[in-house]
């Protein structure tokens, strides 16, 4: 297995992935204001969370919200779960389309290899259990973008299940203390995605396009073990994190939902295990209108498609066709690096706080970045990781650039640290002609230090010359000094900067100075 | 008209009496309640039409309930008639797409090579939405 098997492309920015499950699913009347259904590029989570407490009264009890989720990420496949079009996101309406996605009379579903080795990997990295044997379903619902008028899907054996998903939650006033948590992971299935509505509200109708229709799906079902929005979140992006190692992308959660419940219920209301959609323009989220009362999805088994078998080393029938089997131990045999593994490492390998490796691998581009800068310097990899995490990103942050938008590439930033780090420049100087090459004006960092003449002063005498008349010239600030006024000798320490026309270290010069004075 | 007019005199029939679904306990008349009719057609949108439609359904059900009589304990349930045989897997390759035109000549309005649809689905009008029964 070559390249990682989940993965979502889009240009610039890797934006999240995990959509709304639910929203434009079964929508009776859509939702005011929504134009279309689970927009590309909005990345949300469903939730369905379960309160397992009793009647309130107001104000009376501290209320444990208790979430548990759902979350559906796109497989990167190059086609369809169950059709031979293909999966991209910008393409002609209904481009995309095979007669099967368009559900025509005497089509049949044939199931992607890849989409199987995608969930397998899944399932792996979020320590399940693989079904050997797992089916598909069909869950009926009627809507105009699902045009059979069911989804696939894997309700009775999903091909995962009894997972965990470990995240750390970055707690304590600083945000420095690290607390490891669990989520279990209830199963994974695979399914189908249905197509996308575009509501027109104007002239009172709905324009369907099927491209995305039969596009594969992961659903992650995580049980609920996380007791409120923050924590929720960071489950969220630790899984996104992994999917993106395996190959797939991000998504975003609001706590809006944790929220609305606790006021709900300390106000004396009920709450309906319902699944609510997240209006992304309201920015809240609001009830599915189902007049019926709870949904019936008429599950039934998909009567074309035979159980899943998957085998490992052990059960691997002998002459099998390898195209025709999945191993299961080939697959755990080659499973990238997970973001978990790659922290330890960085912690291990640099003496990087566990925190800010949880920044390097939270900013897409950064980790890279951060060891090709590593690759080309001889600094010390706390200065770099200092470099990255505050100078580098605060300047993205500011402008609200990605990573790969950065003017600073690594080699420029690398040179940068060496001189630094060979005293060439002051650390003042540097973020200097750091501000210099962010205007990205194609000059280099040696160039920007002689055009600027931040050289520091490398002639040790000529320098203890200059602080012997700085402290010649003010008498008054010597004795202040002498008399033990902390705040003194930095005003010496600014008069000889200046008097170097800055391109002295003033640590050097501290030590000339207090030498001096000692003497 | 014919389907109201069946569906109140549906009603009248079971009435009082308590509701029997398919899913209750076996030795029972068999009957199945308007509500679960209407359930069915609003999920499945088929049309009973006719009191012959919904005795014929629970003949059916009856004629399935027979199974019960056989003794499955620790049997394991088949799901598919095709549990022998191997699931094809398909390599990922794009083969298929590209037939907008085609496709869109099914649709009854298309605009911009979008599907027309309504706005919603549109419900089953609900059983005390009908108009009163007019006799004669």
């Amino acid at each position: 297995m070559a390249a990682p098997m989940l993965r979502l492309c889009c240009p610039g920015r890797r934006w999240a992935l995990a959509c709304i499950d639910g929203c434009s699913r079964h929508r009776r009347g859509a939702p005011n204001g929504c134009t279309s259904s689970r927009k590309r590029g909005q990345s949300s989570v469903a939730q369905q969370p379960f309160i397992t407490a009793q009647k309130p009264r107001k104000g009376e009890h501290e209320w444990a919200a208790v979430v548990g989720l759902e979350i559906h990420a796109q497989i990167s496949s190059k086609s369809k779960l169950f059709s031979g079009s293909q999966v991209h996101f910008a393409a002609p309406p209904n481009s995309l389309v095979s007669f099967f996605d368009a559900s025509l009379p005497g089509t049949l579903p044939v199931l992607n290899r890849r989409c199987v080795e995608a969930a397998v990997m899944t399932g792996l990295a979020l320590n399940c259990r693989i079904n050997k044997k797992s089916l598909f379903d069909r869950k009926h619902y009627f809507y105009a973008d699902l045009p059979a008028g069911y989804q696939i899907t894997q309700q009775r054996l999903p091909i995962a299940v009894n997972g965990s998903l470990v995240y750390s939650f970055c707690a304590g006033k600083n945000r420095s203390q690290v607390i490891n948590k669990t989520a279990r992971v209830k199963q994974i299935q695979l399914e189908q995605d249905s197509g996308k509505s575009l509501h027109d509200d104007l002239r009172s109708q709905t324009l369907i396009d099927l491209n995305r229709a039969g596009v594969g799906l992961l659903e992650v079902v995580l049980e609920p073990d996380m007791s409120c929005g923050e924590e929720a979140a960071t489950a969220v992006r630790e899984l996104q994190l992994i999917l993106q190692a395996l190959g797939t992308s991000q998504a975003n959660m609001a706590d809006y939902e944790i929220q609305r419940q606790i006021n709900e219920l300390e106000n004396g209301g009920e709450i309906l295990n319902e699944t609510r959609s997240f209006d992304s323009k309201l920015g809240c989220t609001i009830p599915m209108r189902d007049k019926e009362g709870k949904q019936d999805y008429r599950f039934m088994p998909e009567p074309n498609l035979p159980p899943l078998l998957l085998y490992d080393t052990e059960s691997l029938p002998a002459g099998a066709d390898p195209q025709q089997v999945i191993d299961i131990d080939r697959i755990r045999e080659q499973l990238p690096e997970l973001p978990s593994v790659t922290r330890e490492k960085l912690v291990q390998q640099y003496g990087m706080l566990p925190e800010h490796s949880f920044t390097l691998l939270n900013e897409v581009g950064l980790l890279e970045f951060f060891q090709n800068v590593m690759k080309e310097t001889r600094a010390e990899p706390k200065k770099v990781t200092s470099w990255v995490l505050n100078t580098l990103l605060g300047f993205l942050k500011q402008q609200n650039l990605a990573v790969s938008e950065s003017p600073v590439t690594p080699s420029a930033l690398a040179e940068l640290l060496n001189l630094l780090d060979r005293k060439a420049i002051s650390s003042s100087a540097a973020k200097q002609v750091f501000e210099e090459l962010w205007r990205n004006e194609g000059k280099t960092p040696a160039q920007i230090v002689s055009e600027k003449k931040l050289e520091l002063m490398q002639d040790q005498e000529a320098l203890e010359q200059l602080c012997h008349a700085v402290m010649e010239g003010h008498p008054q600030v010597v004795m202040d000094v002498k008399k033990g006024n902390p705040r003194a000798i930095n005003k010496l320490i600014g008069l000889v900067r200046k008097v170097t026309l800055s391109r002295a270290d003033p640590t050097v010069i501290k030590e000339i100075l207090e030498k001096k004075l000692a003497s | 008209m014919w389907a109201r007019a069946w569906r109140l005199g549906l009603r009248a029939l079971v009435g009082g009496r308590r509701g029997f679904t398919c899913k209750a306990d076996t030795k029972g008349s068999g009957r199945i309640t308007a509500e679960v009719i209407e359930h069915l057609e609003r999920l499945a949108l088929v049309d009973f039409g006719s009191q012959e439609a919904v005795a014929r359904l629970e003949k059916a059900i009856a004629f399935a309930d027979r199974l019960r009589a056989v003794d499955t304990d620790g049997v394991e349930p088949m799901e598919s008639v095709l549990e022998d045989r191997c699931l094809y897997l398909r390599s990922d390759h794009v083969i298929e797409g590209n037939c907008a035109e085609e496709l869109l000549q099914n649709s009854h309005r298309v605009v911009e090579e979008y599907f027309v649809a309504p706005p919603g689905n549109i419900s089953l009008p609900k059983l005390d939405e009908q108009e009163p029964f007019s006799h004669g």
